[in-house]
């Protein structure tokens, strides 16, 4: 046997990848699982530690995320801009620079085949994508879009997430740059200082909480980590957290609530379509997407409050007078509203003052309608 | 009082008489880490009859949904009702106060299949 023919092995399962903060997580307690084809960490096995403890420190403080697992792209070269609008619902003519916007990948059939944030630099756009769909993405954006343009994975840079009401004032504290940092408001970025390296920050994120998004080479990221959770108001926050601070915030996890069967305007995700494209569509998968905003998409994305204690999962049966009309696509405790809650996708049309239920093993759980976000965002959108 | 353990994380304790032998079941302190914090734990009803590897119990924790297994066949008898306003007792004391239903055993040679303190101290650590 020589290793070559080992390497052509199709049981031969890819060895989970490290990343950079990998030693720093562990130092820190973090669990390690497997997530994205990376070991991240789930929690940590702190005083602070635990999900929910980590998640109630994060809405009242700031909680630091490692989210290096992402991809980020950097796409550059003659024609890029168009380039860009045939394989994206964005009007980059309206896309100012260093302003992040969420934009969607499609299939040729309108299918969601991921979510991600588009910025403008001077010299080509950065893109920042889910980590388990990255390599696809990369296959798929090489396939559509020309030779000319250049699609660069920065896969020497770490992408941190500092997130929570007292995110300002701790990054403020430590961050230098030509501007003041209180420059950016939600959904804006600037090239910043941080522990003596170059920094790429953003006013966003993921948790429904002011807070920024911070990429870096993979050599700073234990000193920019270190920086910030010398931090009083930070301390690093698990995977976990991160996923039931998405769900308080209704925001969309993508393979869960958002998948190649997904319309984004079943999704709920309009706003991800601009304006411009939705008349004049143009982009890959806009006939059925174009249909959806025209003729009002078959199913809808649903919050959900369900009584009692006990949680409803990711494909779970809803139902509407014993009748099925969709299923949970996430769902879990809500450590802020101390009860369960659930996405849904259902049949559009439903009345929303009705009563739905849900299947867990068999059990059927009451549930009740409710506008997302269930928590409500507290972005710094400025004056 | 003799404890056993499975290899999927739950305790036994059994006592009583020969012909009446009771048993307590609960999860491993491993266990409870694993899941994190618990948030509702789904209970079986006095009555229900069990097959050994039968999953009547349901722990929930943030993350996840997870089965409880019955390490032994038997009857239900009570559940923890302490449980149901205070489910993170599965966190704190998941060896003692945190404990999820008893049961009277039908099948007492059942018991031999399972391992001692010991032997899943040991197991855990290959884990």
């Amino acid at each position: 046997m020589t290793d070559n023919s080992e390497l052509e092995d199709p049981e031969l399962a890819p060895e989970t990848g490290t990343l950079p903060l990998d030693a720093w997580h562990r130092a820190r307690r973090g669990r390690m699982v497997e997530f994205a084809g990376y070991w991240m960490p789930v929690q940590y096995v702190a005083e602070h530690g635990g999900i929910i403890a980590e998640h109630l420190w994060t809405r009242s403080h700031a909680g630091l995320f490692d989210v290096s697992h992402m991809g980020q792209l950097f796409l550059s070269g003659d024609g890029v801009e168009a380039a860009l609008e045939a394989v994206l619902p964005i009007d980059l003519a309206t896309l100012k620079p260093f302003a992040p916007r969420y934009s969607l990948l499609l299939d040729e059939d309108g299918g969601v085949l991921d979510d991600l944030m588009v910025t403008r630099w001077n010299d080509g756009f950065y893109l920042v994508v889910n980590g388990a769909t990255k390599w696809e993405d990369l296959g798929h954006l090489r396939e559509h879009l020309p030779d000319e343009v250049t699609i660069n994975h920065l896969d020497e840079h770490a992408l941190l997430a500092l997130q929570g009401p007292e995110a300002f004032a701790a990054l403020e504290r430590v961050v230098t740059g030509e501007y003041s940092l209180s420059t950016l408001t939600f959904m804006k970025g600037g090239r910043f200082t941080l522990a003596g390296h170059e920094a790429w920050i953003s006013r966003s994120g993921y948790t429904g909480e002011d807070g920024f998004e911070i990429s870096i080479a993979a050599e700073a990221a234990e000193a920019v980590a270190d920086l910030l959770c010398a931090q009083p108001e930070v301390k690093p926050i698990g995977l976990g957290a991160r996923d039931s601070l998405r769900l308080e915030a209704g925001l969309p996890l993508y393979g869960h609530d958002l998948s190649p069967e997904t319309s984004p305007i079943e999704a709920g995700l309009l706003f991800g379509i601009n304006k411009l494209r939705r008349s004049e569509g143009g982009f890959l998968g806009s006939g059925r997407v174009l249909a959806d905003i025209a003729n009002g998409a078959p199913r809808q994305r649903i919050g959900l409050l369900i009584e009692g204690r006990q949680a409803a999962r990711e494909g779970a049966a809803v139902l509407s007078g014993g009748r099925e009309v969709g299923v949970v696509t996430s769902g879990g405790f809500s450590p802020s509203l101390e009860r369960p809650i659930a996405m849904a996708l259902v049949e559009a049309g439903i009345d929303p003052a009705s009563t739905l239920e849900i299947d867990v093993r068999g059990k059927r759980l009451t549930a009740a309608i409710t506008p997302l976000p269930f928590v409500p965002h507290r972005y710094h959108r400025g004056a | 009082m003799p404890r056993y353990y499975t290899q999927d994380h739950e305790w036994i304790d059994v006592a009583g008489p020969s012909d009446l032998i009771t048993g307590t079941v609960g999860i491993t302190d491993y266990a409870q880490g694993q899941l994190g914090d618990i948030t509702y734990v789904d209970l079986p009803a006095p009555g229900t009859v069990l097959k050994k590897g039968d999953a009547p119990c349901v722990v929930d924790s943030v993350k996840a949904a997870s089965d409880v297994y019955a390490p032994v066949s038997g009857e239900v008898t009570e559940a923890n009702g302490a449980l149901e306003g205070e489910p993170e007792l599965v966190n704190t004391q998941p060896e003692t106060g945190g404990w999820l239903f008893r049961l009277t055993l039908s099948d007492v040679d059942q018991l031999d299949g399972l391992m001692d303190r010991p032997a899943y101290d040991a197991y855990v650590a290959g884990l």
